[in-house]
């Protein structure tokens, strides 16, 4: 395809510098410096994609963010898939490759466009709603059917190959745009000193002044932007980011700014290059100069391709050489929209009329059409365009003055294209991401930024001001009040000199009548994302949705990935025609970030694959991997779960493990227990109001088991603690608990006692720890200490110092399986050492490695609780038949006491924890099981419980359980049923949760 | 994203290193037991939830692990000010 529209001259397009691209299929060529969009155009593409709703083909109306038709699907590869690209922002490169999002089997012969021909009246508002409620059972059908019509785009099937990045900044000023406004703020803020960032979306800076022919002191507007980025770059602490949008403004002064890195140069980014980069900007002051956007305006299928806004055809020709038609029609509500016929004609093309919805019109911009021999027809408008897939004529009438009503017959005139400008309206977006609402502004017949609590500046077209001249002024103007905010000093600037004209008053217009009635008339489009038309907003307020949060949200309006730039205020202006108020009475909608659609790439980072989240390993990780541990997360921890032998299954292993631990020993890496050093001369006091049981007597060289609970008195963490002084205690915690203990202790500490003088630290990560357990533990570990292990001098809960395999350690003799066991704990890097030389000495024994799971049977066997799985916050130590662990005798009323003797927490009938043995024993019941007293009750059936932990005891040659049961202390050798989701019910008998050695004499030896 | 200023630190650091821990000012009742089941429940669980300024209690978690107190608006997320444990606040919904 040869390039049709493409200008012979003229334009910021290296026409030496050819790129084919791929559009559907089709190969074409476009120029660097182009846009795909303007590539499209030059190329004679017309139809683009087709409509959400009614699946009308659509043309390219704009050419910047706030494009709805020309989203595409961009990725030459399955890998390097991205939905929802906005041609109008995707710089060309070679070897591009896109399509249609939507459109099936084509864009040019598309199925439900015959569908939403034949039944586009039977498809108002709230069709969606209205249709596929009923039945509910038949959504999915309805959604795969609605999905596939809907062309939302596909992400790809195979991970992202690219890198993304991100980067956290700081800076006095950050400027949003880089226009004429922003170019000006951004030079005075840096000139004074500054550190500034100034960001534009765009791929060069300029702003709108790339799009125009305007002088600036009598030459080209682009030596002047030279001339100013050029002094920027030289300035020590200023950071230029173009491709770079600002998406988010957030609270005090926080800025999120997506940088396209390699969007532009090819389908994947370059080796070592970032694909995109996040800033994360703490900003001191914000200086937005995000200028304004044109409105279309709306009439009768003013969706056909060839309709424009007038700024995009003077852009298409100005910046990018492309006259995307051949005859022109304008219409325009204010002198602005002139600019694009004067384009169009000095392009050597042909200008039908300026359609001037004013009465009358003087100065300046008839001057030019004289000039040029273009008709000028007043107090007229365009109420419909004919063609189907590209304009081929329009009907023009005269309209009374308000412009409420056609007042004479149409004529039809013969054009291929028709730019609209119904004015300007200020890109507020931002100004209201942190709350503030905009406020309407008469003169300018647009939304301007409201109030706002942010550190936050505005210049220009956001003020709607677009006069160059004042645009200028007020840039410079916010760079020195920023200056002076923060308190530096302002240098002197010239306002560049620009020729500015006399303008006639813009009128108000936003729907151009028809002779017909709005819900009559051809579509007037609103939203053409959505296929929002006025008629739709008109049967909304009609159908009784007033707030335009209501409108928004029955109709669809604004709701596409241009997010109502281009068609909202237009829909609000028909909102509050229709319910006869006014627009600032109508109100708008509210805008959130992010401003345009940005990669879910640039949001993670490098926080992705292994860097999702930390991992943390003990010091014997690299012997568990080296024999087959399986690990399990907790918390962020990897623990060993089980070591299975080749070929074992889990619950062979687990066999295996718990019966050479009872039989002779089995050890257990407990380095990711918490460990808190506490250490302060009230350290005990501290201890006995935190924990439920006694501390004040508990001597140096012993450890105690304690229950810790909340103000409700319910259980949240438990520990063995130790006293290694008199004033210095090592607690131990839950391995996922010790962050939530430490933080716990410390409120307490400056909260509430902060008398008391007590220090915490906590010191998980300096000691290994390894526990070794079972009847040969002792004949182990003398082999490899000096330190006397004799029953009578290192009893059951006893601790001391000594060396193990040449290292010096804690050895704690306290156990978790109910066995003799010894808790070896070495400074960190020495843990492997000694894990090691218990090895080495420990094949005679069968010394056995075990992980979390056999541990959770081994306690279980034992009835020993876990805290989080045997409770759930609603849990206390009566309730467990824990009370030897609570001391009421205490002086202080320690954390939990008061809430243990609630009204609701001394009900006999409370839920409470007990041992469950299946009748038959072999059956495991599945944990989580809910239990009934009577299985036969009628459903709903009474549930009186939930099992919270379940195992194969290979050790006792049947399945165990606990389980909370109401009032299950005082039913013991009662019944209780578990319900399957099968089906069947599984019985058990209600005993003591110690299955082994309840005297507990295998620990005492 | 909040920007905060630790009053233990002496310096803005943005809220990553920050945990928010709920309504400040709530003491602890000196004699629980003195208390009926309906005022120890009042002060375990019910909290205000005021549209404007609110005295909230922070930690600076991944600093200096110290507990401090902030006025901070809910609707503005406006911070007025943040004051140590013990010291009390200068903005006030009456003021």
């Amino acid at each position: 395809m040869n390039q049709k529209n493409r200008l012979q001259s003229g334009g910021r397009i290296d026409r030496n510098q050819p790129m084919s691209f791929e559009f559907n299929g089709q190969l074409m060529v476009g120029y660097q410096g182009d846009t795909l969009a303007s590539a499209l155009l030059a190329n004679g593409v017309d139809v683009v994609g087709r409509s959400f709703k009614y699946s009308r083909p659509r043309g390219i109306v704009t050419a910047g963010a706030d494009e709805p038709n020309a989203v595409v699907q961009l990725g030459a590869t399955e890998a390097t898939q991205t939905p929802n690209v906005r041609a109008t922002q995707q710089e060309l490169f070679d070897g591009l490759v896109a399509g249609s999002t939507n459109g099936w089997p084509s864009v040019d012969n598309d199925f439900m466009g015959m569908v939403g021909k034949i039944g586009g009246s039977m498809m108002p508002p709230g069709f969606y709603y209205k249709t596929f409620m009923f039945p509910q059972s038949l959504w999915e059908t309805y959604e795969t059917f609605i999905r596939k019509a809907a062309g939302l785009g596909r992400s790809s099937k195979e991970s992202d190959v690219d890198v993304y990045d991100r980067m956290n900044q700081f800076c006095d000023v950050l400027v949003v745009g880089a226009g004429p406004a922003g170019l000006c703020a951004a030079l005075a803020a840096a000139r004074g000193g500054a550190r500034v960032i100034l960001a534009d979306e765009q791929s060069e800076f300029g702003g709108s002044l790339l799009d125009g022919k305007e002088t600036i002191s009598g030459k080209p507007a682009d030596e002047w932007i030279n001339k100013v980025v050029t002094e920027l770059e030289k300035t020590e602490d200023v950071l230029l980011l173009p491709r770079s949008t600002v998406n988010g403004y957030h609270d005090q002064n926080f800025l999120t700014i997506h940088q396209r890195c390699s969007d532009h140069l090819s389908d994947r980014a370059p080796t070592n290059q970032p694909r995109h980069r996040m800033h994360r900007v703490r900003a001191k002051r914000v200086i937005l100069a995000t200028g304004a956007q044109e409105r279309p305006l709306v009439f009768g299928n003013n969706d056909i391709p060839g309709c424009m806004t007038s700024t995009a055809v003077s852009t298409y020709i100005n910046r990018y050489g492309v006259a995307p038609g051949e005859n022109l029609v304008v219409m325009t509500t204010n002198d602005y929209g002139y600019q694009a016929a004067m384009d169009w004609h000095d392009a050597g093309r042909k200008v039908s009329c300026v359609v001037d919805t004013r009465e009358t019109v003087t100065g300046y911009v008839v001057d030019a059409m004289h000039e040029r021999g273009i008709r000028i027809m007043t107090g007229s408008a365009i109420t419909e365009v004919h063609g189907s897939k590209r304009v081929k004529a329009v009907s023009i009438a005269p309209i009374n003055e308000d412009g409420s009503k056609v007042v004479g017959p149409a004529a039809k005139w013969n054009v291929d294209t028709v730019a609209s400008s119904g004015g300007w309206s200020p890109a507020v977006h931002l100004s209201c991401h942190t709350g503030s609402r905009p406020v309407w502004n008469d003169d300018i017949i647009g939304f301007v930024p409201g109030p706002t609590v942010q550190k936050q500046l505005t210049a220009g077209g956001i003020n709607g001001c677009y006069e160059l001249e004042n645009v200028f002024k007020e840039g410079l103007g916010a760079g020195k009040q920023a200056l002076k905010e923060l308190g530096l000093e302002p240098t002197r600037l010239m306002t560049p000199k620009v020729e500015s004209h006399e303008r006639n008053p813009a009128m108000a217009l936003f729907l151009v009548p028809h002779r017909k009635p709005m819900s009559r008339a051809p579509k007037q489009f609103v939203d053409y994302q959505n296929d929002v038309t006025a008629g739709g907003i008109e049967l909304a307020c009609r159908e009784g949705f007033q707030s335009i949060e209501h409108v928004k949200r029955y109709t669809a309006l604004g709701f596409g990935t241009d997010q109502g730039k281009l068609g909202n205020i237009n829909g609000m202006a028909i909102a509050a025609q229709v319910q006869n108020k006014t627009l600032p009475e109508t109100g708008t909608t509210v805008f959130r970030p992010n401003y345009t659609p940005i990669t879910f790439g640039a949001i993670a980072g490098r926080d992705c694959g292994e860097l999702f989240d930390p991992k943390r390993y003990t010091a014997m990780q690299p012997w568990h991997v080296a024999n087959g541990a399986l690990f399990e997360d907790v918390g962020q921890w990897k623990r060993p779960w089980y070591f299975p032998k080749p070929g074992e299954s889990m619950q062979a292993a687990l066999n295996r493990e718990c019966k050479a631990t009872r039989e002779s020993v089995g050890i257990l890496d407990a380095s990711t227990l918490g460990k808190i050093d506490i250490q302060g001369k009230d350290a005990r006091e501290f201890l006995g109001r935190v924990y439920t049981n006694a501390w004040a007597k508990l001597p140096v060289g012993k450890c105690r088991y304690g229950l810790m609970c909340g103000e409700d008195g319910m259980i949240f963490d438990d520990g063995v603690t130790s006293c290694l002084g008199e004033n210095h205690f090592l607690m131990t915690t839950t391995t996922g608990g010790a962050a939530r203990v430490l933080e716990w202790l410390e409120i307490y500490h400056q909260t509430e006692w902060p008398e008391l003088e007590v220090y915490f630290n906590s010191v998980t990560d300096h000691w290994s720890t390894m526990t070794i357990s079972g009847p040969n533990s002792r004949k182990l570990l003398a082999e490899l200490t000096d330190a006397d292990l004799s029953n009578d001098n290192f009893g059951f809960m006893d601790w001391k110092t000594a060396n193990v395999a040449g290292v010096p350690a804690r050895i704690f003799r306290i156990s978790f399986t109910g066995e003799l066991s010894y808790e070896i704990n070495v400074q960190a890097n020495y843990g492997l050492h000694v894990w090691e030389q218990l090895f080495a000495h420990g094949e005679k024994y069968n010394l056995t490695p075990y992980g979390t799971e056999t541990m959770h049977i081994l306690r279980a066997e034992k009835g020993f609780i876990i805290a989080g799985q045997d409770t759930d916050g609603a849990v206390h130590p009566h309730d467990l038949g824990m009370s030897w662990a609570v001391a009421n005798s205490k002086p202080f009323s320690y954390i939990g006491k008061r809430g243990m003797a609630r009204e609701d927490c001394v009900r006999p009938d409370r839920k409470q924890l007990v041992g469950l043995k299946t009748t038959d024993p072999n059956v495991v019941i599945p944990e989580g099981s809910q239990g009934v007293f009577d299985p036969k009750a009628p459903i709903p059936m009474p549930m009186v419980g939930h099992v919270t932990s379940s195992y194969w005891s290979e050790n006792l040659g049947h399945s165990i359980a606990m389980g909370l049961v109401k009032g299950g202390l005082s039913k013991m050798g009662e019944k209780v049923y578990y319900p399957q989701a099968d089906g069947s019910v599984i019985e058990a008998e209600i005993c003591s949760p110690v299955f082994l050695d309840p005297k507990g004499e295998r620990q005492n030896v | 994203m909040l920007h905060i200023f630790c009053p233990h630190c002496a310096e803005y650091r943005e809220e990553e290193e920050f945990h928010a821990k709920g309504q400040a000012h709530i003491p602890r009742p000196l004699d629980p037991e003195a208390l009926s089941d309906k005022e120890w429940g009042e002060y375990l669980y019910f909290r205000k939830n005021p549209r404007g300024i609110h005295h909230e209690l922070w930690v600076h978690a991944a600093g200096c692990r110290k507990f401090f107190n902030m006025t901070r608006d809910t609707v503005t997320y406006e911070i007025h000010e943040t004051y140590k444990i013990g010291e009390k606040p200068t903005v006030t919904a009456q003021s």
